[in-house]
């Protein structure tokens, strides 16, 4: 399908939107100054010589120019977003209004202690609702991100080897069902990164993890296992792992990313954990991807607690207090501090509202939600496409590209050919372990409507791709988004990261 | 004499007296798609079998390219870091990815021969 060109370059409301740069009038302005009374010059040779480029525009003309970029995003806001591993679910605007209340939106982190009481008393009770769905006696609030939460653990995890005289434990061990960051982590935090085989079920080996322990006997730091792991599969045999890993004289971490699959049903403090973050954003509605930021509590273990980086609330005699200092008071064998001030505080109050909102029954049906969804759209899209592994699943669900064998048509043109049906595409070709994988995370908060409509849109393309003849077509999509195919090798070989100005007699020209 | 030898991994190795020159297959080029960023080792680092010697990023996914035996670099591949797309033009000639000093040759010898990779490829094909 060719569509008509138009003089505009713009398609219907696909507006043809040039960079601000380029909408440069010199003179135009959205304020307009008074002139500066007579002040005496004192830059001299400093003074600025050139204009410094900045854009001339009229106040419209730059809420045009926002508003427009504004529509081209695509978000959970407008449309079904089952990007798998990464949760894009609903947030609740309750949060929002929550996170805007005066005593939380205006204070500020140097404030003191007792004019802000409401706040401490917010970080306190978050932790404690985090520490019960835990089943865990400590938490650390400060990490910023998953990730960073990750570090946290590692650090810790370091910190108690370090006091144990056990600081010449230089393994971590990582199953290829782990999240990517895990190794990174563990590289970040000096160590060298293990990976542990999964088994045909896509679950860890429990035998080649007993096999990497006695390989490494005494160096190993810590085990780090994702459960529900990037497969979507739940970890049946963790118990045995943390015995394992606990006789090793090494220390377990779960990545717990995916833990709004299991939140309400489960405790990981029983599965003999010692460390585990939870991203707010995933679990506990807070926004994600681009709304950030992020918050990444980690869980610790009895083994672990009292390394747990500065600052933490604790309950003083005069109400509630802030332990800042590694080495001091209650706070002697904290491995220091990994954020400034006091952590996401904002991320805190909206994950907090989430959880009161819901309370105890709701989340417990979030996460059964979260999981029944997933199984839906595992049993309904495996009458044309091929599941990686055998149901049912957790939270999310994995398929292989066996159903496109021979056909021409690749992973990729499926998810391209999906952002024509106004779907964001799943994760594709993750996790590494299942070939051209396509990883779906419809979580809890779609209707059976929208999976409904998105199943058909699926099940219409895997048929049409079966059915042969339309390579050429699945090639040339999306044909109806703003851009078609993006060259995803160029950008990433000769990246344009700069604009700069048209130079004379010649027309626009960008800098490599 | 030289012997070429796979890994399940799909990197091939090239040995040529003590020297052995590793990259990898054709078929991991195809599998990767194009790629976009090659890190290679430096002269001198040791490299232990099965140990993570090399980086390979394509559109879909960033890869380790392991050393195929035990041994010490001596040369990584200038080339690739400007010019990764050499990898799928050429993967078992000019987009090779490192040389090394093997601590052992027979541990070469022992890797699959080409009818044993071409065995293995069929079965992953199945």
């Amino acid at each position: 399908m060719t569509m008509p060109a138009t003089a505009s370059g713009n398609q219907g409301l696909q507006f043809e939107q040039p960079l601000i740069f380029e909408q440069d009038t010199r003179g135009a302005t959205a304020v307009d100054l008074p002139a500066l009374p007579h002040t005496r010059e004192r830059l001299g040779t400093l003074k600025n010589t050139q204009a410094i480029g900045l854009p001339g525009l009229s106040e419209p003309e730059v809420v045009r120019h926002y508003t427009r970029l504004s529509q081209k995003n695509y978000s959970i806001d407008s449309g079904f977003y089952p990007l798998g591993s990464c949760t894009m679910k609903h947030n609740p605007r309750l949060n929002e209004k929550m996170a805007r209340l005066p005593g939380f939106a205006d204070i500020h982190p140097f404030q003191p202690v007792s004019t802000i009481q409401g706040a401490l008393e917010l970080i306190d009770t978050t932790a404690h609702w985090l520490k019960q769905l835990t089943g865990m006696p400590a938490v650390a609030m400060s990490p910023a991100a998953g990730a960073h939460g990750e570090l946290c653990g590692l650090m810790c995890i370091k910190a108690a080897h370090v006091a144990h005289n056990q600081g010449t434990r230089t393994v971590v061990l990582v199953p290829e069902s782990a999240h990517g960051t895990n190794p990174a982590t563990a590289a970040l935090c000096g160590y060298s990164v293990e990976a542990i085989p999964a088994n045909s079920e896509g679950r860890v080996d429990l035998a080649a993890l007993q096999a990497a322990l006695d390989k490494h006997s005494a160096d190993v730091a810590a085990v780090m296992i994702t459960n529900p792991n990037t497969c979507g599969l739940f970890e049946r045999e963790c118990i045995q792992a943390a015995e394992m890993i606990h006789a090793a004289g090494a220390y377990f971490y779960m990545d717990g990313a995916n833990f709004n699959a299991i939140v309400g049903r489960l405790r990981i403090g029983d599965l003999g954990v010692d460390a585990m973050h939870i991203n707010l954003h995933k679990t506990f509605s807070t926004p994600h991807g681009g709304g950030g930021p992020g918050a990444g509590p980690t869980v610790l273990s009895a083994a672990l607690a009292s390394y747990a980086p500065v600052p933490f609330v604790v309950h003083g005699k005069d109400g509630f207090s802030v332990e800042e200092h590694a080495g001091l008071g209650g706070a002697q064998d904290s491995f220091g501090r990994m954020k400034g001030y006091h952590g996401q505080f904002g991320v805190f109050v909206r994950a907090l509202s989430y959880m009161m909102a819901m309370g105890a029954d709701g989340l417990k049906q979030a996460s059964g939600d979260a999981v029944l969804n997933a199984n839906y759209l595992l049993a309904r899209l495996s009458a044309e496409m091929t599941p990686a592994f055998a149901g049912p699943c957790m939270h999310e669900c994995v398929f292989d590209d066996r159903f496109l064998k021979g056909t021409g048509v690749t992973t990729l043109d499926i998810a391209k050919a999906l952002i024509d049906e106004g779907v964001h595409p799943p994760t594709m070709y993750f996790p590494l372990v299942v070939h051209g994988a396509l990883l779906m995370e419809p979580t809890e908060t779609e209707s059976k409507a929208t999976l409904d409509q998105f199943v058909e849109s699926m099940l219409h393309l895997a048929r049409k791709a079966k059915a042969g003849g339309a390579e050429a077509e699945f090639r040339a999509a999306p044909q109806f988004s703003p851009r078609r195919r993006l060259d995803e090798t160029k950008a990433a070989r000769k990246p344009v990261l700069r604009w700069m100005p048209p130079t004379a007699g010649a027309s626009s020209q960008a800098a490599e | 004499m030289s012997q070429i030898r796979f890994t399940k991994d799909h990197e091939w190795v090239l040995l040529d007296g003590k020297i052995a020159t590793v990259g990898i297959t054709e078929y991991a080029q195809s599998q990767l798609g194009d790629i976009v960023f090659v890190e290679v080792p430096a002269a001198g680092k040791a490299l232990s079998a099965g140990g993570e010697a090399a980086v390979v990023e394509s559109v879909k996914a960033a890869s380790e390219v392991y050393s195929p035996v035990a041994g010490k670099v001596t040369e990584g591949n200038a080339v690739l870091p400007d010019a990764p797309e050499t990898v799928n033009q050429d993967p078992q000639g000019k987009g090779w990815f490192f040389k090394m000093e093997v601590a052992n040759p027979a541990d070469v010898a022992a890797l699959m021969d080409q009818a044993a990779y071409d065995k293995y490829l069929a079965e992953l094909n199945g």
